[in-house]
């Protein structure tokens, strides 16, 4: 069984470091839906594996949270991407390889992906 | 809903909505008395007696985004159709205590699924809230509480990463010392 000694020393390494992602103004917001829609419709495992891509690839600028029912509730999973002065950006209908390129090419490489946002696929339905 | 572990995170959600500070959750397995109990309790709002009448009715929410609420009534179909219960008590300015029963053998009671998945994400994105988190099978277990880690950790936040891999770590390796290899 692990116990709570260990995170003495978790604590002891991050204590004098400053927390730099409070002080980041620039900061980009990843935001996924996460009411009874999204819960349903997959949300957990995209929260998940953003916030872990994220870490991974120190994308210090970067915050995921998540939040309540959007109200588009059958394009669910929803994740939005809030970026100071620019559009925010909509991608639905997510999964756990889709927030991944997510991250990939529009988080870490600045160009979202059309092809999942809201407006391209409203066109084909 | 395909797990009751997601059934728990959404109604976990509405202590948060509730303004809770803290939210217990519990979690016990009895394997010889066949059942599986939920329980999750905030120190939220809590709602009053009227409210508390329509919650579990489909068409009944709070939010504005849109007309129907169906977290709570698929959270009591979930352990009803099992053969079950399913219980909520609530006193406005107190909090609210929500209770369901699964017949742990019934065919039609969902997987427990990822709970480690579901308490790590509570307690990572809603640093603000305390969580108690307690998992038993058959009498043994263990407890997790956002209140004693925030007491080691002196201030550096519950989402800072290194924490949140140590609450993921604490959580999976303990279910699966406490599983001892069942699946539920």
């Amino acid at each position: 069984m692990k116990s709570l000694a260990e995170l003495k020393a978790i604590k002891e390494k991050m204590k004098g470091q400053v927390d730099m992602r409070a002080e980041n103004e620039g900061n980009i917001r990843v935001v996924v839906g996460m009411a009874t829609c999204g819960i349903a419709a997959g949300a957990r495992p995209v929260l998940q594996k953003m916030a872990a891509l994220v870490n991974e690839k120190n994308l210090t600028g970067v915050t995921v949270t998540q939040t309540g029912c959007i109200g588009l509730c059958r394009y669910e999973p929803i994740v939005e991407v809030h970026e100071p002065g620019k559009e925010k950006v909509t991608y639905i209908n997510m999964d756990e390889n889709k927030a991944a390129e997510v991250v990939e090419k529009h988080l870490a490489g600045g160009n979202p992906i059309t092809e999942y946002t809201i407006n391209e696929s409203d066109l084909v339905k | 809903m395909t797990e009751i572990s997601l059934n728990v995170l959404d109604i976990a959600q509405n202590s948060v909505k509730a303004k809770a500070s803290l939210i217990e959750i519990e979690v016990e397995i009895n394997t010889l008395q066949d059942f599986l109990t939920v329980i999750i309790k905030d120190n939220g709002t809590g709602m009053g007696e009227r409210e508390l009448m329509r919650v579990t009715d489909p068409f009944f929410t709070t939010r504005t985004t849109r007309e129907v609420g169906l977290g709570v009534s698929l959270f009591k179909m979930s352990a009803e159709m099992t053969g079950g219960s399913f219980e909520i008590t609530s006193k406005q300015g107190e909090g609210t205590c929500v209770k369901a029963k699964y017949i742990l053998s019934s065919i039609d009671r969902m997987p427990l699924g990822d709970i480690c998945a579901t308490i790590e994400t509570l307690m990572v994105y809603n640093t603000h809230i305390d969580f108690i988190y307690n998992y038993q099978i058959d009498g043994e277990g263990f407890s997790l509480s956002t209140l004693e880690m925030k007491e080691i950790l002196d201030g550096v936040p519950l989402d800072t990463p290194d924490v949140a891999q140590y609450i993921r770590d604490y959580l999976g390796e303990n279910t699966n010392a406490v599983n001892k290899g069942q699946i539920l």
